[in-house]
């Protein structure tokens, strides 16, 4: 549909009037915050990494690929993560599904799947855009590594993350709620 | 002129025989359709094209009380189709005088409208959601149309069927059973185009399936174009499968260089790798159809043992070498062998080159005496013309719908019509490699290595001074003091000429590997012209110097696959 000047609302900076063209009172606001901190009782600095901090479960860090009740990867490569990536960090290659998952619906599954976390931006949209829910990120942050080849997490690393974080017991908050979209259903009969 | 009026909008249809699919497509409206295409029969089956269909016939309008197939319904003049997006019509339109009697039970387009998310929605029972693991997912008709015409939800609360997939169906081709709409087209060109008829329909009512005799699986060389024919991603290509999501690729306008038909092909590939190749209309080419043998033929092109740089010979062995250091070694030494024997000098141009390349080689050794010789390189010929339908025994039947020709290469009668411009006959390759020429340039780029092999035969005899430009090591390449690599047809721009003297102009869809330099391009630095070359410009001289491609330079040749008939000398 096309713009007509009808549709265009133009939008004024309000005007300072004598009070805010001195700026004195918002210093003294700012000022009052500022002191305010040095008369209040508790101590806000976190000592770490002696002291690891207790993040939300919706803390977007490391991935990981989640595993189904068989211990089998449950990404079903269909690349939509990739396609909604912002960074171009996932690489994942198709491959058709080993005959024995084949019984329980799997008809594709990815032969690789690689994140690069040096170029991820933590934005969290593979996750949001994973229709079985295989994708999800942790609360785990300290992520270190000596090259730039370490960085680049493949298949078994992020299984890897999973148990790890599942033995932890820091499972990140489920996208939606711990309810799966079809797909990952399995068929019935 | 017969007039048909499409949701209001009169179009002239001429004497073409169309029906409302086809009449709302003159007048700029999309019927949605499954099972009806354009190169097949009717059969009305799944009901997406439902349309309104009434009569103007002095001044007063009477419309059928229901909905109707519009595929299977024929428009003649005075005809009111209307479809469900009649509501979006141009608002400027007279509305036709609707009778109240109509109108009352519903206003134009909504019968219609209904009708088709019905249909949807029926089509949707047993339609496992299995999009994010489906290869047509992004490519379907059924995501399509659903977005367009369905519903958001589904109302079925039972268990879908869940029939068995068919991977047993075809060598190249797997059938997921569930996702099949019964459109039954893959059934219907079977029988019709490639007349092999290996598919039918098993079972009645919502158990239906597509399935094959047992022992009598989907192998003719047709087969492909039952996947790219499937509007839903129930026929899936074993060569394709989980390759790519479709979204990824592009698509380029080509044209096929295994056969003399020089089919139309959409070309598809991501980050410079040919993915898969696909059927482009065009009826001037082929139709409709692709042949398996140019759908799957596109792995020459992505190959690891290509020669993919240039390479000198010293010593026996070979040693890679840059291109600003061959080019001039290369230009030195044809300029001495012709100063020294012109005759003793030829130009071997394959039928794999496009006109514009032949047409810059031609012209470099012309240049250079005009006593050197041009020839035409080896044309491969394999068995005799395939043509399609066939009956069960394999025997062909009239008419003929496709045919797959035996010279399996795309430019025959290009090369030849550059070369006749430049030399009253043409030398042939095998003649030249007995005779033992001084100084040849072998401008190869055979896809199928033995085709050279073929021709060369036993008593060939090597050159002193020998150039072999090929996309694979060959005899030639062995016995070669300068290996080059060459381009497939998918890594360049040109035109080809068809077995019937059409010439198709393609663009390129991918680059070739780093090191590899265009046959265009390598023409262009040995005639000393600097720069990168373009193809149109070359085309366009090409039109100006040879009267048979005078008609290349036209400017208002259509935009998509340039189709013209070349008169030949």
């Amino acid at each position: 549909m096309p713009r007509t000047e009808s549709d265009v609302r133009w939008v004024d900076e309000p005007r300072l009037g004598f009070w805010e063209q001195l700026y004195i009172p918002a210093m003294l606001d700012g000022l009052k915050t500022t002191i305010g901190h040095i008369f209040r009782p508790q101590v806000r600095t976190e000592q770490y990494p002696e002291q690891e901090p207790k993040l939300p479960g919706n803390y977007r860090g490391v991935h990981r690929l989640n595993r189904d009740e068989e211990g089998r990867v449950k990404c079903v490569a269909c690349y939509m993560c990739a396609t909604a990536c912002p960074a171009h960090c996932i690489d994942i290659v198709a491959a058709p599904a080993p005959t024995e998952w084949q019984k329980d619906g799997r008809e594709k599954y990815p032969e690789t799947f690689v994140i690069d976390e040096l170029r991820c931006i933590y934005c969290g949209m593979c996750e949001e855009a994973c229709p079985v829910d295989a994708i999800e990120l942790t609360t785990l942050y300290d992520l270190t590594g000596l090259s730039r080849e370490q960085m680049v997490f493949d298949k078994e690393k992020l299984l890897s993350v999973f148990d790890q974080t599942t033995k932890a017991g820091t499972d990140p908050v489920r996208t939606r709620s711990g309810r799966l979209s079809v797909a990952s259903e399995t068929p019935p009969g | 002129m017969p007039t048909v009026y499409v949701n209001d909008k009169p179009v002239e249809i001429g004497t073409r025989k169309l029906n409302c699919v086809q009449a709302a497509d003159l007048a700029g409206v999309f019927v949605p359709h499954y099972c009806w295409h354009e190169a097949l029969t009717v059969v009305a089956s799944c009901r997406m094209c439902l349309v309104e269909v009434g009569e103007l016939k002095d001044g007063k309008l009477t419309m059928q009380p229901k909905v109707v197939p519009g595929c299977q319904t024929p428009v003649k003049d005075g005809t009111v189709v209307v479809t469900g997006e009649y509501a979006k019509r141009h608002p400027a339109l007279p509305a036709l005088p609707y009778d109240p009697g109509y109108t009352k039970g519903g206003q134009p387009g909504e019968r219609a409208k209904k009708a088709q998310a019905d249909t949807l929605e029926g089509l949707l029972i047993n339609h496992p959601l299995d999009c994010p693991v489906c290869d047509k997912a992004g490519e379907c008709k059924l995501q399509d149309f659903s977005f367009k015409y369905g519903r958001s939800e589904s109302r079925m609360v039972d268990a879908k069927n869940t029939p068995p997939n068919k991977p047993h169906l075809s060598s190249k081709i797997t059938l997921f059973t569930d996702r099949c709409i019964m459109c039954t087209r893959c059934v219907r060109f079977t029988r019709e185009v490639s007349g092999t008829s290996e598919l039918m329909v098993t079972n009645r009512g919502h158990h239906e399936e597509i399935d094959v005799f047992p022992g009598r699986p989907l192998e003719n060389k047709l087969a492909g174009n039952v996947v790219e024919l499937c509007p839903v991603g129930a026929l899936g290509s074993k060569d394709f499968l989980y390759k790519q999501r479709v979204w990824y690729l592009k698509t380029t306008d080509g044209v096929c260089s295994r056969c003399a038909t020089g089919c139309s092909t959409a070309v598809d590939h991501n980050k410079d790798i040919v993915y898969r190749v696909n059927a482009r209309p065009n009826p001037e080419a082929q139709g409709h159809f692709i042949c398996d043998d140019g759908r799957y033929g596109y792995h020459f092109a992505n190959s690891t043992e290509r020669i993919t740089r240039p390479l000198l010979r010293a010593d026996g062995a070979t040693r890679p070498a840059p291109w600003s250091a061959v080019t001039p070694r290369l230009r030195e030494a044809f300029d001495r062998a012709a100063a020294e024997n012109p005759a003793g000098v030829v130009a071997v141009l394959s039928p794999f080159l496009t006109v514009e390349e032949a047409f810059l080689y031609a012209t470099y050794f012309k240049g250079l005496s005009a006593d050197v010789r041009l020839a035409l390189g080896p044309v491969p010929v394999v068995g005799q013309d395939d043509t399609y339908p066939k009956d069960v025994r394999g025997n062909p039947v009239e008419p003929v719908r496709f045919t797959i020709r035996a010279e399996k290469c795309p430019n025959r009668r290009g090369v030849e019509a550059v070369l006749r411009h430049f030399q009253k006959d043409i030398v042939p390759f095998d003649a030249a490699a007995r005779e033992g020429v001084a100084a040849m340039w072998f401008a190869g780029g055979y896809p199928d290595r033995d085709a050279v092999g073929a021709d060369t035969g036993t008593d060939w005899k090597t050159p002193g001074l020998l150039v072999a430009q090929d996309l694979f090591p060959t005899v030639v390449t062995a016995a070669a003091g300068f290996v080059l690599p060459a381009t497939s047809a998918f890594e360049k721009d040109g035109t080809f000429v068809n077995h019937a003297g059409l010439a198709q102009t393609f663009p390129r869809a991918v680059r070739p590997p780093v090191e590899v330099r265009t046959e265009l391009q390598l023409a262009y630095d040995l005639l000393g012209r600097r720069g990168l070359v373009q193809a149109g410009a070359v085309r366009a001289e090409l039109a100006r110097a040879v009267p048979a491609f005078a008609g290349l330079a036209a400017a208002d040749r259509p935009a998509t696959g340039v189709r013209f008939a070349l008169e030949m000398a």
